[in-house]
């Protein structure tokens, strides 16, 4: 069980991410017309402005949650005057609304990608593979929040923190060390969320590195010189 | 003074027969690929119509184009840039492909592979997209064709504004005319405003409006904030694509495919020179009626020799200039005012214009009722109501597509008087304010129409694009193509690669090879 816990929490996020930054890079440099977002709006737009705009606000809330979460370090939030149990409560809730709103989208957008003739046949399968992916991940992260709610204190939240932290500063033996004392669910959830940078750049994901957020700042008119 | 030049083309509508052979021709150049099926970077109208996509000149229902804030600032219809990247996830104001037509085969292989039946097989209809089974087919690319589906339909063409619309349902009133379209090449662009990647650019040499498919990114905001929806999602690469104004034939001084290829020779090209300083101010004029003058005054007399020498400094070549003298579109939209922008009222500043039709004169005025103007019959007879020209071409205002439909009335009645009377009758020509010289050149150029008349078209200087520029580089190179070099990006072996859809197309004819005797 050691073995695998660092074969999986102690290397696999390595492997991941390595494979997520590089084959991106790969990507935009070698195959920069394949880098989009793949819309399939004008193909179907039943429910389209309901069930997109519930899952991409509902997941770059989750996101952001997990980005802040995890890698805050605890002395930042105690000297705010916030216990462990107290953020565990606040990461509860307000994962718990941004993960409905997540899941009804994707529910929607689940069900449309499958069922609808036009969607299905111009996916590809990784667009299934990585629509059904987040679906699964969407739904054990669900899972978690009754588990949290056992035991409201805090302990469990620290010790995935402890992982992230000590991931992010190349430090895998303490990680694995966190990582061994928390429920396979949230391994599972860990699992699969390296998984999903691990295909990150063989997917239509790659649209996330491309958020127009310049877009604001530039002037209307675009003249190209020769 | 920022002084550019722009190809730009006009359309003479008075001679178009709507025969369709720039779209084909133009399709099967461009566009006879998968996702690409039902684009059409050139397609013809019949007009009262609501069109290709559905009711795409109704700016109510998709937000195309530009509008005039209260601050006397314009900014895209379809809302600020804030309100463009909140609206990413799913765009409110996209046409679905329902709104242009599914696309669609036939399964012709039915045809000879069939059992023996007492009923003739047919070939049957077969979604593009879905691959499935079409049962019936609801919509096309030219379903209103010569007047088809019911006038209730029809009459929903926003270009009967003002216009007491009944009465042209009624089968002795009725009219017709074509109205080919394609990308406008636009001065004030909402389509290169929108993009939230900044892909789409306009070109500084020559003004053509260009997708960048390798920075395009499949926002499809393009889609919604151009007014003629003359941007297309290809639903199969996941990028926009538009009419590329022929850009490789265009740098080497021939006319675009729709233009070469034009039967009824309706078709001109030619360089104007704009100054790019007067653009937003152009395109913020309170008064849409004012924005048909408030673009002509952007352009430049090609003969002033300050304009010369602002556009030497600019560096644009001698060729250009020269060619600027002797464009076409010189000639009949600004010159002799008989050609305009389609649809001021969008703030685009288009740079495709249209001659306006001249029409029968209705029947009740040919019974001795005709209101004649000297010898020139009254514009206010013909069958086209002007009021729909007017809100085709100048927002509405009639005065100056009137005085385009008399000058061109009076074109006919010189020219009749001169070579079946021999009389020179230069009292025509001052009720409409026209020369000897200039109605002579009009006749050479709408009626002669000859090819060098009608494409005046430098070609690009690329000895003058930079020091950079070295040929040596273009060797080995892909030539044309959509994006990424060589790649398709749909190849069996491409990791990043997406999905092939020509094997789920519908089953086509098998071609047997010859027997040998």
């Amino acid at each position: 069980m050691n073995y695998l816990n660092t074969l999986l929490f102690g290397v696999y996020p390595y492997l991941a991410g390595a494979v997520f930054l590089l084959g991106s890079l790969a990507r935009f440099d070698r195959d920069p017309f394949t880098w989009k977002a793949h819309s399939s709006q004008i193909l179907s737009n039943h429910n389209m402005r309901l069930a997109s705009n519930l899952f991409h606000v509902g997941i770059l809330l989750l996101f952001m949650g997990h980005f802040v979460g995890l890698l805050t370090p605890p002395e930042i939030f105690h000297a705010l005057g916030v216990s462990a149990g107290d953020k565990q409560l606040l990461a509860i809730v307000a994962g718990s609304i941004a993960g409905i709103m997540c899941f009804v989208g994707l529910t929607l957008l689940v069900r449309r990608r499958l069922t609808d003739p036009r969607v299905r046949a111009t996916s590809s399968r990784m667009d299934i593979f990585i629509l059904l992916l987040l679906y699964a991940q969407l739904i054990l992260g669900l899972l978690t929040i009754p588990v949290s709610l056992m035991h409201l204190d805090g302990h469990n939240m620290l010790n995935l923190m402890g992982w992230a932290r000590n991931i992010v500063t190349f430090d895998p033996i303490e990680a694995v060390a966190f990582v061994s004392q928390v429920g396979w669910l949230f391994k599972l959830h860990l699992f699969l969320g390296l998984t999903v940078f691990l295909v990150f750049p063989f997917s239509r994901l790659v649209h996330i590195w491309s958020a127009p957020v310049t877009y604001p700042a530039r002037p209307y008119q675009v003249v190209r010189q020769r | 003074m920022k002084v550019r030049a722009q190809i730009a083309m006009v359309l003479n509508l008075d001679k178009c027969i709507g025969c369709h052979t720039c779209s084909v021709t133009c399709k099967n150049v461009w566009t006879s690929r998968d996702g690409m099926e039902y684009a059409w970077f050139n397609n013809v109208e019949t007009k009262p119509g609501v069109g290709y996509p559905k009711e795409w000149e109704n700016q109510a229902k998709w937000n195309g184009g530009w509008k005039r804030r209260k601050d006397g600032r314009i900014e895209p219809k379809q809302g600020s840039k804030w309100r463009i990247l909140a609206n990413i996830f799913a765009n409110p104001d996209l046409p679905a492909i329902d709104d242009y037509y599914e696309p669609w085969d036939y399964d012709y292989a039915h045809l000879q592979n069939a059992p023996e039946s007492k009923a003739t097989p047919t070939a049957r209809p077969r979604s593009a997209i879905s691959g499935q089974r079409m049962e019936k087919i609801h919509w096309g690319p030219n379903w209103e064709e010569i007047l088809g589906t019911e006038f209730a339909k029809r009459s929903k063409d926003y270009n009967f504004d003002n216009v007491q619309k009944e009465i042209y349902g009624e089968f002795e009133n009725t009219f017709m005319m074509y109205l080919p379209r394609l990308c406008e090449h636009c001065l004030n662009p909402a389509c290169v405003a929108s993009c939230p990647s900044g892909a789409i650019y306009k070109r500084e040499e020559d003004g053509i409006v260009l997708i960048d498919q390798d920075k395009c990114r499949g926002w499809r905001m393009c889609v919604s904030g151009c007014p003629y929806k003359k941007i297309y999602y290809n639903w199969n690469t996941g990028k926009s694509e538009k009419c590329i104004f022929c850009y490789p034939r265009i740098e080497s001084g021939l006319p675009t495919v729709c233009s070469e290829t034009c039967v009824g020779r309706i078709r001109y090209l030619g360089v104007l020179l704009y100054d790019a300083d007067r653009i937003e101010k152009a395109a913020s004029v309170a008064d849409e009626k004012s924005l048909y003058q408030a673009q002509l005054d952007i352009f430049l007399d090609p003969f002033d020799a300050t304009v010369q020498a602002a556009a030497r400094q600019a560096g644009i070549p001698e060729p250009w200039l020269r060619a600027a003298q002797e464009s076409p579109v010189y000639k009949m939209a600004i010159d002799w005012k008989i050609a305009f922008p389609l649809h001021p009222e969008y703030r685009t500043l288009p740079m495709v214009w249209y001659v306006p039709a001249l029409s029968p004169i209705q029947a009740r005025a040919e019974a001795g009722q005709i209101g004649m103007n000297g010898i020139i019959p009254d514009v206010g007879s013909l069958r086209i109501p002007l009021q729909y020209l007017a809100n085709l071409l100048t927002a509405g205002d009639e005065q100056p597509v009137k005085r385009a439909l008399e000058r061109m009335l009076a074109m006919r009645a010189y020219m009749r008087a001169k070579t079946v009377d021999g009389e020179i009758r230069e009292d025509v020509l001052k009720t409409v304010n026209l020369r000897i010289d200039q109605v002579e050149s009009m006749y050479r150029y709408l009626a002669i129409a000859n090819f060098e008349d009608r494409f005046v078209i430098p070609t690009s200087h690329r000895e003058y694009a930079s020091a950079t520029y070295d040929a040596f580089g273009e060797r080995g190179g892909c030539g044309f193509s959509f994006g990424n070099g060589c790649s398709p990006g749909t190849d069996q072996t491409n990791l990043f690669g997406g999905k092939k859809v020509t094997a789920r197309r519908a089953t086509p004819i098998k071609v047997e090879p010859p027997h040998k005797a």
